[in-house]
């Protein structure tokens, strides 16, 4: 594991100021959307090997919510943003 | 002093006497000295017995490799057990003792293991004890525990202070060698942040060993003068003592600082660590960690008096210390024969050099007889070693008289951080040892490690790699010289490998300190464990507390001997940290005793405190739990009085650990209404709601009040548990899922007092303190709003809401007016016969009155399970939770719901946690009706009751059902009934 995360807010700082929420799963589903895309987004979940993007909380820090590459073979971690970033990709 | 001790020795102030113990005598040694130098210079050479066979052991290394002599150090508290002699700094009144030997090391019982060796081969453990299985655990186990094993923990607490910190620099220089000398002032120079670490005592590495000049000066003044410059450098930070045992992702470095671990006990501050763990960020890396010598395995090569070439060097150099008066050394490469070469230059007699190779390429002047083409196979000596069987060229034997055996069997660079990654070291036939990997992740190798071979050499490698990383860090710097050495090419070595030499009778030892020889991993490979890791494990080779520093290599060389192959083709085990035994207490750090985890004390603790409170750990809370008053002795005798007094006249219970968030925003009423499964858009300033916030799967997640303080400003109270999680939660709405709405949060937990003043009587007395009109009219149930206290000087906050059932308000003032505020109320309260009452009261009440807690509220179930599905809206477009609230499974009528449940005999009491059965059925899963969430004994009824779930609950009201307890053994007989026990119809709330 990353034993330092690039927080775009805080910089560099210890990993054990972040908080591991998961996948970044499908977006969540608009109002009335079908109930099979719910599920999806609620339980679908990849486990692959490599890279995986997921949502870090900075919660001993600027406690925004962050998005990552975590390289599950590897435990680099890359590309971080703020997550409030994908909402306008399509991909919250 | 003794006559091992000669002139010189340029670590030692022969003004400084230091007294010290070794198994209770009395000897003594100088400052600068070690244990294992001060107890050779007594002329202990006997220093503890080996873990398996009780062999005596000597010392073998002058460093942190040192498999043999491990010793325990001081007493009670501050005993360290399993502490190398060759590391731990000689001080006044130090005490040490062998480890291992019963009754004493001179004499020691288990030696006897020594004619069961058949017994505790490789692999002895998965064979030996196979059968009978009994004969394990009472038999064989305690018997190999109390023989084998090393030195034994305190039972005492360690009175010492351990801390970590952090560090960060430009350059790291790991290790202070010739080569980190040069990279530190290279680098230092240069500007750049440094830090250099070493395990020593002292700056130098193998330049402490070093007794000839350097460019016309003593090598120990060249040293002081480096060591000087580099202590003048602001930009350089020096840390002594200091191992550097981990590299981790991201080029942080875990090192250990042994800050007064070298002190006597009158000289430690308590004020000061013992010991630090640091963590350092370096955005460069030179790992200069010299390399290791190699014991060579032959038998009898464990007997006291075999030392590595490079220790005995250094205890003649660097300690004063004589190994002996008759030395011999055996080695198979020319860097080695300097050690004869310095004893000669002492005084002290090298009987012969035994050297493998036959034409070993040598410049070698010295007096002593050379012996080419031959090995030493055996030695003899009782405790220590007396004579050497020498195997000539000729395969003529003969015997040569010494008290010492100088061996060295090559250099093996010490890689270990290198390949801490995952990276795997490299063979070298040149080097014959293992060089680190190509590509080193952001180290830069360079002296020893890296396969460089002598002063100049190793110094011109270490100031080279400075330049490289400064270049990466933008920075230019010249490389540091040594003046007045012409020589700067590695040293030609020459080592050829020998991995073993030929059997004989005594035992070759491979690993010391788990006493592995090469029999057992020759016996090993035929049993077809010969796979580097599986030979590891099968003969325990390299498990010992020294990862096999002195032994992974010769292993390595003896399986690729026997296979025919590579060393490189066997490949060695992973390297992992930590690379040498860190204590728990710097691991530990801080974080121990009281200090263990923070304490959150509400802002009425002291209110409560003074009031007789008894309190109980909630998480890392510590919430008043019951109040008892004078002749109250048991619990329920304060709580079922503190519950009547609520009931009956009004009490006041600090609720301050309820999470509390405030949230601001334009937008502030979408996002709660988004949140929460209920309405929120609508709610008006001046009223707080309930509300149900579920997870997205459709489940409960928690439940709490939001007040409408003003427009766009609303105040969130959570439960105890998760105020956290919930803020988490809500961040992760706003941040992630809605982005474009304008929200704003900020836990307001610590900032608020705030306690709940319950009972028919609560308004009298808030009304005596609150300026505002708080009657029934002008601030009727779910009022919330700012209200003038004490005359105008205090503003608070008032909530109408009730946990208990009863007429209640929740009063938050800034959290420093609390313990005033709950003073003001009691006295204002005095006249009602107020009372301060606890959560276990609290609790009480809530169970009377159907509330629902995370008793209930156990991510299994639904609004509807808790007998709130009407909450749920469906007339929202959206909310967490909304459409797998609706899945099929959520909304069968049978699933457990909340029901409350009593005895059908008052006096008949039943626990949480009981299960539900039908009356008649059998105990089975299947007949599992449901179980009880909670219960207690309500002071209000005078019976017990509970509440559970239970399937299709609300419609069997009624229903006689039997309660279960499988874990006491018993069962009686309940009724299920409406969960709501006080006050159904939500009188005494209005009121
Ligand atoms: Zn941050």
């Amino acid at each position: 594991m990353s034993s330092l995360v690039k927080c775009p807010h805080c910089g560099s700082r210890p990993r054990e100021e972040f908080t591991v929420r998961g996948e970044v799963a499908t977006p969540r589903p608009v109002a009335g959307a079908d109930e099979s895309i719910w599920f999806d987004h609620v339980y679908l979940r990849d486990n692959p090997r490599g890279q995986h993007r997921e949502y870090w909380h900075h919660s001993g820090g600027c406690r925004r919510w962050l998005v990552l590459d975590r390289n599950t073979v590897t435990h680099e971690t890359s590309n971080v943003v703020d997550a409030s970033t994908l909402k306008a990709e399509g991909r919250a | 002093m003794t006559s091992f001790r000669m002139d010189g020795g340029t670590l030692i102030d022969r003004d400084d006497v230091r007294e010290f113990s070794f198994n209770g005598e009395k000897l003594r040694g100088f400052g600068g000295d070690t244990v294992a130098s001060a107890l050779l210079a007594n002329g202990r050479q006997l220093v503890g017995r080996s873990f398996k066979y009780h062999r005596p052991r000597g010392i073998l290394t002058a460093g942190a490799a040192e498999p043999n002599a491990l010793l325990t150090i001081g007493r009670d508290g501050r005993r360290d057990p399993n502490t190398r002699a060759t590391m731990a700094e000689l001080f006044d009144g130090l005490e040490a003792r062998s480890q291992n030997c019963w009754p004493n090391v001179d004499f020691d019982i288990g030696a006897m293991n020594g004619l069961l060796g058949p017994l505790l081969g490789a692999g002895f453990y998965y064979k030996t004890f196979m059968w009978p299985a009994a004969f394990w655990e009472k038999v064989y186990e305690p018997l190999i525990r109390k023989a084998a094993g090393l030195g034994r923990a305190s039972y005492d607490p360690d009175p010492g202070y351990y801390e970590k910190c952090w560090a960060h620099c430009d350059v790291l220089v790991i290790g202070s060698g010739p080569a980190g000398l040069a990279a530190a002032l290279t680098a230092g120079r240069a500007g750049a942040r440094v830090i250099i670490a070493d395990e020593g005592a002292q700056l130098g590495g193998g330049m402490l060993a070093e007794g000839s000049m350097i460019g016309g000066k003593p090598a120990d003044a060249v040293l002081a003068d480096m060591v000087g410059e580099l202590h003048a450098m602001p930009n350089v930070e020096i840390k002594k003592r200091t191992t550097v045992f981990g590299a981790y992702d991201d080029q942080v470095f875990a090192a250990v600082e042994r800050v007064q671990k070298h002190l006597a006990e009158t000289a430690i501050n308590p004020n000061r660590a013992m010991e630090r763990l640091w963590r350092i960020v370096a955005k460069q890396v030179i790992l200069a960690t010299g390399a290791e010598e190699r014991p060579i395995v032959f038998g009898g090569n464990d007997r006291p008096g075999v030392m590595t070439a490079g220790a005995m060097r250094t205890y003649l150099n660097a300690f004063g210390v004589a190994p002996g008066k008759r030395v011999a050394l055996f080695a198979n490469n020319n860097q080695a024969y300097q050690t004869a070469l310095d004893l000669e230059a002492s005084g002290i007699e090298v009987a012969a050099i035994i050297d493998p190779r036959k034409c070993p390429d040598i410049d070698y002047d010295g007096k002593a007889r050379l012996i080419a083409g031959a090995m030493v196979r055996d030695t003899a000596g009782r405790k220590v070693i007396k004579s050497i069987a020498v195997r000539h060229d000729d395969g003529r034997d003969e015997v040569i008289a010494v008290d010492a055996l100088a061996v060295s069997g090559g250099y093996s660079p010490i890689v270990h951080l290198a390949c801490h990654r995952g990276a795997k070291p490299v063979w070298s036939d040149e080097h014959v040892g293992f060089l680190p990997p190509e590509n080193c992740d952001g180290m830069v190798p360079a002296g020893a490690v890296a396969g460089n071979a002598g002063i100049a050499s190793c110094f011109v490698a270490g100031a080279k790699a400075a330049v490289s990383v400064l270049g990466v860090l933008g920075l230019t710097g010249e490389p540091a010289s040594l003046p007045g050495l012409e020589q700067v090419d590695d040293i030609a070595q020459g080592t050829v490998a020998i991995w073993s030499v030929p059997p004989s009778k005594g035992k070759a030892f491979v690993d010391y300190q788990n006493d592995v020889t090469a029999g057992d991993i020759n016996l090993a490979m035929r049993e077809g464990y010969d796979h580097v890791e599986l030979a590891k494990r099968y003969t325990t080779n390299g498990m010992a507390t020294d990862q096999g520093k002195t032994s992974n290599v010769n292993a390595i060389g003896i399986l690729a001997q026997n296979k025919g192959v590579s060393p490189g083709e066997i490949g060695t085990t992973t390297f992992r940290p930590f690379y040498t035994p860190v204590s728990f207490g710097a691991l530990v750090g801080a974080s121990k005793g009281f200090e263990f985890q923070p304490v959150r004390k509400s802002p009425l603790h002291g209110w409560a405190a003074r009031n007789g409170a008894k309190f109980v750990e909630t998480g890392l809370w510590y919430r008043s739990s019951w109040f008892p008053k004078d002749g109250e002795t048991f619990w329920r005798d304060s709580v079922d009085r503190e519950v009547r007094n609520v009931r009956e006249n009004v009490g006041i219970c600090d609720v301050s650990t309820l999470g509390k968030i405030e949230i601001f925003g334009a937008d502030a009423a979408e996002f709660l209404n988004r949140v929460y499964c209920n309405a929120f858009l609508k709610l008006p300033v001046g009223k707080a709601r309930y509300g149900i916030m579920l997870r997205e799967d459709g489940l409960v997640y928690d439940d709490g009040t939001t007040s409408c303080l003003a427009e766009n400003h609303y105040f969130m109270t959570t439960t105890t548990a998760l105020a956290a999680g919930v803020l988490t939660h809500l961040e992760f709405c706003a941040q992630v899922l809605w982005p474009e709405l304008d929200v704003r949060l900020a836990s307001a937990t610590d900032q608020w007092a705030q306690m709940a003043v319950a009972g028919p009587k609560a308004r009298d007395v808030l009304a005596k303190i609150i300026d505002d009109d708080i009657s029934n009219e002008a601030f009727p149930f779910l009022a919330a709003r700012e209200v003038s206290m004490f005359g105008g000087r205090l503003t608070g906050r008032l909530f109408r809401i009730s946990f208990s059932g009863e007429l209640a308000y929740e009063i938050a003032v800034p959290a420093g007016y609390g313990e005033s505020v709950a003073d003001a109320i009691m006295v204002a309260g005095k006249e009602f016969d107020i009372a301060p009452y606890g959560t276990e009261a609290l609790g009480v009440m809530r169970i009377e009155k159907g509330h629902v807690t995370h008793a209930e509220i156990n991510g299994t179930v639904t609004p509807a399970d808790l007998g709130m599905g009407r909450m749920v809206s469906v007339t929202k477009d959206d909310f967490i939770g909304r459409v797998m609230n609706r899945r099929e499974g959520l909304l069968d009528p049978m699933r457990p719901a909340l029901v409350g449940i009593k005895p059908k005999s008052p006096e008949d009491k039943f626990a949480t946690g009981s299960h539900i059965l039908k009356v008649g059925d059998e105990v089975s899963l299947a007949n599992d009706q449901g179980y009880v969430t909670s219960m207690c004994y309500s002071p209000s009824l005078g019976h017990a009751i509970g509440l559970a779930l239970v399937k299709g609950g609300p419609e069997r009201y009624g229903e006689e059902v039997v309660i279960w307890n499988g874990l006491a053994g018993t069962s009686i007989t309940g009724i299920l009934c409406n969960p709501a026990f006080v006050d159904p119809e939500n009188e005494k709330l209005h009121a």
